[in-house]
């Protein structure tokens, strides 16, 4: 079982797609890691040999951020933008996009699903 | 898109030198100012800036982790209370 950052790779599938469950690697940086450590990318996680997964974490924990560090880090920038009263940070605070795009419609992923507005009368089909 | 590196942060000059004479001096003023495209300086930390924001100006203490922001960053110019029926009524009076 090859466990990394302490995450579990699934075990069928190419190493090379297995790396990316680890939050903090995605396809390009798996790649570079692999080339690296020397480990074809075709090969399946269950076919590495002991010697090559270490190899693999110790790339890894040595020289990217990865999972629970990342996820501090990423939180800790969104905080020190909300305590220091910036208009990013206004904007984080209220739940609604931070990066200028418009909120008359659409921006659902930021604001979530729909709320009925109080009071607003439905259109009715003629 | 960032500004070019090459042509290094903008900070507005006359507010630069200003806040540069009350460092030699030791003096702390409130400053107003309507550069709110300037960036901020390290040189600004510790004092308060006055930031226009189209209607009056907002009084900005600027900290460590202010620099590299822009000040009009810090003085919102649009006041949005939330839309109107019975519960922005009750908000509009508990204001």
């Amino acid at each position: 079982m090859a466990r990394i950052a302490g995450v579990d790779l699934p075990r069928g599938k190419r190493i090379e797609i297995a790396l990316t469950y680890i939050y903090g690697i995605g396809r390009s940086r798996a790649q570079e890691i692999l080339g690296v450590c020397g480990v074809d990318p075709d090969r399946r996680t269950q076919d590495l040999s002991d010697d090559d997964v270490n190899r693999l974490r110790r790339t890894i924990e040595g020289n990217y951020k990865v999972e629970g560090a990342l996820r501090t880090e990423t939180s800790m920038n969104i905080k020190r933008l909300m305590d220091i009263g910036c208009y990013r940070g206004l904007r984080h605070r209220r739940g609604l996009p931070v990066r200028g795009q418009r909120t008359h419609t659409n921006a659902r992923t930021k604001k979530g699903p729909r709320r009925a507005i109080a009071g607003k009368k439905k259109a009715t089909k003629k | 898109m960032p500004r070019s590196v090459k042509k290094g942060p903008y900070v507005d000059e006359r507010l630069l030198l200003r806040v540069e004479t009350m460092n030699s001096r030791g003096e702390k003023k409130v400053l107003k100012t309507w550069a709110r495209a300037s960036t901020i300086s390290p040189e600004f930390v510790g004092h308060t800036v006055a930031v226009h924001n189209g209607n009056k100006f907002i009084p900005v203490y600027i900290t460590e982790n202010m620099v590299g922001h822009k000040l009009g960053e810090f003085a919102p110019t649009r006041l949005f209370r939330g839309h109107s029926g019975k519960l922005a009524d009750k908000r509009a009076k508990a204001i």
